[in-house]
């Protein structure tokens, strides 16, 4: 009896199927939500979508697909560590800005110029992990020894970060290449540039090399949370905190190696473009820590979800070109994007729900049946 | 809780960012037959801001639309939006060649990119070698890029002395949208010319934006307002806005402190969609990307097209200041022998 019952919890079919449907029926509340603003503005909601689809599957679009995702899967990895243990990491997008740049600086500065392309590149990815795990230190330590909120002191330290960054840059590290307007931390050597992948058959365009580092983080990810004690005690926090303290886990400890390792990865955000496009930390970096959180939510941190989640929302963001070209106001990408993430979140929690009522009514229906046989035991033991 | 919390910081994250994109959704008739066109098709792509901006973009826009009507030639734009990446201002620029528009406009320094010798325009030129480029604002060098650049220091030193002329306090003030190279072309143009009329004004200056901030004090009347407020407290009389849709703001505080402004790259007094703004710009520094444009296509038209930098000046009425108002008639005697001074070679105007 209570083997068959863990043996029925193991792959619920009332429990799990509500999970799958719940982002597909997101997605088609998404679109029809989009489709009435679109008839709103008079515009053919079909013929949008086909020109989206038509657009979003040219090989040179897929490529930028793939690069988008890229960025925005490593912001979402970095937000999904700590959003496992409850951890609310919205400062991936300072803690990527800061990480670029001292990486960036570091790498072009005139005193490394001996070093080989493939060392520095090493260089650069390390650096910028080591800084964006110390730059999210900081709301680490301020939560585990003063017990300030992580959500606010990550969502300052963003505007902190990028100050800092824009100063050091304006008055100080930043050149300006000849021709440009923007202000760099100067463009690494040639030898440095990341090579790309050409994965994408019928264009000479290639995907951004870190594309592959993505997938190895995403790999990774999975192993840690899913296949070390670390991972557990993780998870175990996420769950119920108390329970996890009581059965003798370090919550302090948790907290800090949770945020340096969302800060480490988050340090590598900006890296694909700064290895493999712009060569160089320019100051139109950002924008991709806060999508993150957006990604991870749609993903619901798990690994394929949210490479999913990424590829999605790096078609949509591309999507925009086409539409303007066609006189559709690309601001339904907008209202698509933030329609989707509300009801992705929307649709799991109704699911989650559904799942938990449908095994209560089971339990009960178990429970029931094995009372008044208890309560036989109970008389006959008198 | 939490994951609702989430969502709503994912949700603000994505409105502020459509905030910085351009409201102006509507491209104006998608002009698709009309036996009448010929087979020219002209593409533009602006930057943040787009259509609307009542300054730099619409200044393009006036150009644009003037090639559609006197040319008679079928024209599309396009706009960024804030947090896209340079491979989206490279794949718009292709996207324009790649689907028969020649020439292709680039409108602003953006599409130079980082590196303007493999930035967005740089390669979408490589890609296209048939397509003839010009780029607003840029640097980018290729055999089919022209780059329209202007002297705004020139303009700037105008309305700079025009400023000192008219001030009762002996202080006016400069407000740039961003703190680029670009703009501070205008601060010393404007301080110069500011100095040369009266040796003894004090000028005030502020940026409302930095680059890394995306430039967002292009598009910022909120913050052009609180900045000229903070100068007219300290006994500005009138200020240079230099700072394109914020210029707005700007005017506001004017009014609010019962003083004069100086609006830029359009004709402001005009382009103000406020009229009750209008008597509160005493001129505007005109840049003239509107002709720019309109010459370089109609340039294009009769296979007159120059790779490399075309610099609009005051000599060729690139640059100037608008009269509209009325409010700097009794000093015009002042500022075209000074136009005339900086014309013959007489002032040379610093750039920064």
């Amino acid at each position: 009896m209570t083997t068959a019952a863990v043996g029925a919890r193991r792959i619920d079919v009332g429990k799990l199927l509500p999970q799958l449907i719940a982002p597909v029926a997101a997605l088609v509340i998404a679109a029809a939500i989009s489709s009435i603003a679109l008839l709103i503005s008079d515009k053919d909601p079909l013929t949008a979508f086909q020109h989206m689809y038509e657009f979003g599957t040219q090989p040179d679009q897929k490529v930028e697909i793939l690069n988008k995702a890229s960025e925005l899967y490593i912001a979402a990895v970095a937000v999904a560590f700590g959003f496992k243990m409850g951890l609310f990491n919205i400062g991936v997008e300072g803690q990527s800005k800061v990480a670029a740049f001292f990486a960036g600086a570091l790498a072009s500065a005139s005193f490394m110029d001996w070093m080989p392309g493939g060392l520095r590149i090493v260089l650069i990815v390390v650096v910028a992990m080591i800084v964006g795990a110390a730059w999210a230190s900081i709301a680490a330590l301020l939560k585990t020894q003063r017990g300030v909120s992580e959500v606010i002191s990550t969502l300052m330290l963003n505007a902190i970060g990028g100050l800092v960054v824009t100063w050091l840059l304006n008055d100080h590290w930043g050149v300006t290449e000849p021709g440009a307007q923007i202000k760099t931390t100067g463009i690494l050597p040639e030898d440095s540039w990341m090579p790309g992948l050409p994965i994408v058959s019928g264009t000479e365009q290639k995907v951004l090399g870190f594309f592959a580092i993505a997938v190895v983080l995403g790999a990774a990810y999975w192993f840690v949370i899913n296949r070390t004690r670390f991972g557990f005690d993780l998870r175990a926090t996420g769950y119920n905190p108390f329970a996890a303290v009581a059965s003798g886990v370090n919550a302090k400890r948790m907290v800090i190696t949770a945020m340096l390792i969302s800060g480490a990865v988050a340090g590598l955000v900006n890296l694909p473009r700064m290895l493999g496009e712009s060569h160089t930390y320019t100051e139109g970096f950002g924008g991709i820590g806060f999508t993150g959180i957006a990604v991870a939510l749609l993903g619901r941190n798990h690994p394929i979800g949210m490479a999913l989640g990424a590829i999605l929302w790096g078609f949509l963001a591309s999507s925009q070109i086409i539409l303007d070209l066609d006189g559709i106001p690309k601001e339904i990408i907008l209202i698509m994007q933030g329609v989707t993430v509300l009801s992705v979140v929307i649709a799991y929690e109704l699911a989650a729900r559904i799942g938990r009522r449908a095994q209560q009514r089971r339990v009960g229906v178990a429970t029931a049946a094995a009372a008044p046989a208890a309560a036989e035991v109970v008389e006959e033991s008198k | 809780m939490k994951v609702l919390a989430a969502a709503a910081v994912a949700i603000v994250a994505l409105g502020s960012m459509a905030a910085c994109g351009d409201d102006k959704g509507d491209t104006p008739g998608t002009a698709s037959s009309g036996a009448t066109k010929k087979s020219v098709k002209v593409g533009l792509a602006f930057d943040i801001g787009g259509r609307g901006d009542k300054s730099f973009n619409d200044s393009a826009a006036t150009g644009l639309d003037r090639v559609k009507s006197e040319l008679n030639l079928e024209v599309k734009d396009l706009a960024a939006v804030a947090g896209e990446s340079e491979n989206d201002k490279y794949a718009r620029l292709k996207l324009l060649c790649t689907t028969g528009y020649n020439p292709v406009i680039a409108v602003g320094f953006v599409y130079d990119g980082a590196d303007a010798k493999n930035g967005p325009l740089a390669r979408a030129a490589k890609d296209c070698p048939n397509t003839k480029f010009a780029i607003v604002d840029g640097g980018t060098t290729a055999d089919n890029v022209a780059d329209l650049v202007f002297a705004e220091e020139q303009g700037s030193f105008l309305v700079g002395a025009a400023a000192a002329l008219k001030s009762k306090t002996g202080t006016v003030g400069f407000i740039g949208g961003c703190q680029v190279d670009l703009i501070k072309k205008f601060e010393a143009g404007f301080t110069a010319g500011a100095k040369a009329a009266k040796a003894d004004v004090k000028v005030l200056t502020n940026y409302l934006s930095t680059p890394a901030e995306a430039c967002k004090g292009f598009n910022d009347p909120a913050g052009g307002k609180t900045a000229a407020t903070g100068m007219y407290d300290q006994k500005a009389d009138i200020i240079y806005a230099a700072a394109g849709g914020s210029g707005t703001g700007v005017f506001e505080a004017a009014k609010a402190k019962n003083a004069l402004a100086i609006g830029v790259d359009s004709d402001q007094y005009n382009t103000v969609t406020d009229a009750s703004l209008k008597t509160v710009i005493m001129t505007s520094m005109l840049k003239r990307v509107d002709n720019a444009v309109f010459n370089f296509v109609k340039d294009f038209g009769e296979d007159k097209f120059k790779a490399g930098p075309t610099v609009f000046d005051l000599k060729t009425d690139g640059v100037g200041y608008s009269t509209s108002g009325g409010q700097v008639d009794d000093i015009k005697d002042k500022l075209d022998k000074f136009k005339a001074d900086i014309v013959a070679g007489t002032i040379t105007v610093p750039t920064k």
